[in-house]
């Protein structure tokens, strides 16, 4: 294993089930220092299970992670005081102000006096918090919870922060917020970053590596514009009238330059190296086959063609 | 031992913001009080009975009745933090497993304090008198906090495996009236069937009142006082590591 010079987390081949349930299935991973990595994958592909597990919340059954240089099993005490994390529950103390859950964050990681005061106010004012620090959290809007929830994670500085699914929930304009805010502490505070989404813009918008997650495994790596690059071509996706599965296979098989047909009732993918001359050729032999068209569009690869390709089915 | 008083600082604050909550805790203790003391007014007239007043009889039951209903809803608190998340932010903080624990127990036990001062007031303003010297009520007052604290971690455990508000609030009640009736809160103890006998004397509400009954006696029995403060001193020990493995459990369930 290489030391955390390189990497800020280092995971090796993780197992965990809960009962029967295989939410782990060896997923190994490994997070550059001082970048942004993403875990992407559906809901219950075994992203938060991994969080939890490198957050020192819960304990593989098997495999081995390394966090900031220390052991998680070995050393838990020394990763914890070395990471930040933000889980999907949000674990702010709602009946108490914004400043005294940052104040009682700061307690517990050893910050004292004037120093913990002084951490506080400027967190709040980092976070735009300022002028709500005194009010109870219980009447902040949803943004400002989430604002709530990473300020208290960086009250002692950590190296690396864990946040799961950080913008779920939030709507588009606080979400845009919310990916400043995670670009500028990579950009400005030399924290390393792990992040669970199931938006692939998020992924794509935010990480420079990421992992997809598909039943417990990491099915594909790298970063997203290399994932993007290993697909050759542009993606056709055509809404047919009607399902036909059997036409359309007859139509397009023997199609030269069309590749990866994947049909799914009435949604019809295929690859093509040059989108734009494909469409009339695809339109034509369907037509032929007497199969109605109700819409066309050609794209360049995005991650969800990356995730179709990998976990074999389409993301949503 | 500065994150169990950081933590129950925190419980503190919570409670004091809800006075609503806070008046009808002590509120109700003191309906008891008045309420029993009135409608058993009689039973002091019974013979065997000896004492002089009801309320005198009845004051050290209530105030250690009062300390178990208070202190049985501590687990509340912590299935609402699980649910909303802060049970697991503080789990990967460096905070010690054991201060989770102890905050709440020490937050119960402080609550407890406060009350039992208040319903002694009480007590005494409504006729009771207590014989006995300071230090008599004093150890009326701490054994009322132990056996607080002894449930409340009870609480505690039982809301990190239930995890449930509706299973718990089940089991509180549950567990509180039967306890309460099966000691001599409201009757002494030649005067009950020979089984309650046998019951009280398992009981740990019924030590912790014989205990306080008679510290604040005109002539305290001491050597049993002392032994009884003991046995709810090693009841708080078994509840605080049965709540402590409660929380081994519920971190391998997450």
């Amino acid at each position: 294993m290489k030391t955390s010079l390189d990497h800020a987390i280092e995971a090796e081949e993780l197992v965990k089930t809960y009962g029967d349930v295989r939410a782990l299935d060896g997923l190994s991973l490994a997070v550059p220092a001082g970048t942004i990595f993403a875990l992407l994958g559906p809901n219950g592909a075994g992203k938060s299970t991994a969080v939890r597990i490198l957050t020192t919340l819960s304990r593989a059954d098997s495999g081995r992670a390394r966090v900031a240089g220390h052991d998680v099993v070995g050393d838990p005490g020394a990763v914890r005081r070395a990471i930040g994390c933000v889980g999907q529950r949000s674990g702010v103390d709602r009946d108490a102000t914004g400043a005294e859950n940052l104040r009682l964050q700061g307690q517990i990681h050893g910050l004292r006096g004037r120093d913990l005061a002084a951490r506080v106010t400027s967190l709040l004012d980092a976070f735009g918090l300022g002028e709500a620090g005194g009010r109870f959290v219980r009447t902040y809007s949803g943004g400002m919870q989430r604002r709530l929830d990473i300020a208290m994670t960086l009250v002692h500085r950590p190296q690396v922060l864990f946040l799961d699914e950080p913008t779920t929930g939030l709507d588009p304009e606080v979400r845009a917020e919310m990916w400043h805010e995670i670009q500028r502490l990579a950009r400005d505070e030399g924290i390393s970053i792990l992040l669970t989404t199931h938006y692939l813009e998020e992924a794509d918008r935010l990480a420079s590596d990421l992992a997809i997650v598909d039943r417990g495994r990491v099915v594909a790596g790298g970063s997203p514009e290399r994932l993007k690059a290993e697909l050759r071509g542009d993606a056709i996706h055509v809404e047919l009238g009607f399902a036909a599965e059997g036409a359309v296979t007859a139509a397009l098989e023997p199609l030269a330059g069309i590749r990866e047909l994947v049909i799914d009732g009435t949604a019809l993918r295929a690859r093509a190296d040059e989108g734009a001359r494909a469409v009339p050729v695809v339109l034509a032999a369907l037509e032929a086959r007497g199969v109605d068209v109700s819409s066309v569009t050609v794209s360049r690869p995005s991650l969800d063609d990356v995730y179709l390709r990998h976990a074999g089915r389409s993301f949503e | 031992m500065r994150h169990t008083a950081y933590l129950a600082l925190r419980d503190l604050r919570a409670l004091w913001r809800q006075p609503w909550y806070v008046a009808v805790t002590l509120v109700q203790p003191v309906i008891w009080l008045l309420l029993f003391g009135e409608l058993f007014k009689s039973v002091a007239d019974l013979p065997g009975f000896g004492s002089e007043s009801y309320i005198a009889y009845l004051a050290p039951g209530i105030v250690v009745m009062s300390a178990l209903f208070s202190s049985g809803w501590s687990g509340m608190s912590t299935i609402e933090d699980i649910d909303r998340g802060v049970t697991d932010r503080l789990l990967v903080s460096p905070v010690s497993r054991g201060a989770l624990i102890a905050g709440r127990v020490a937050q119960s036990a402080l609550v407890v304090v406060v009350q039992s001062v208040i319903m002694i007031g009480l007590a005494l303003a409504v006729g009771a008198n207590f014989p006995g010297s300071v230090l008599g009520v004093v150890v009326l007052i701490l054994v009322a906090a132990l056996l607080g604290a002894a449930f409340g971690a009870l609480s505690n455990s039982l809301a990190l495996v239930t995890r449930q508000e509706e299973s718990l609030i089940g089991a509180v009640t549950f567990l509180v009236l039967p306890l309460t009736f099966l000691s001599t809160a409201l009757m002494r103890e030649d005067l009950l069937p020979g089984w309650m006998q046998t019951a009280a004397s398992l009981n740990p509400v019924d030590w912790a009142i014989e205990a306080g009954r008679s510290a604040t006696a005109a002539s305290p029995d001491w050597g049993m006082v002392a032994g009884n403060v003991a046995l709810l001193g090693a009841l708080l020990l078994a509840c605080g590591a049965l709540a402590t493995q409660a929380f081994r459990s519920y971190q391998r369930s997450v």
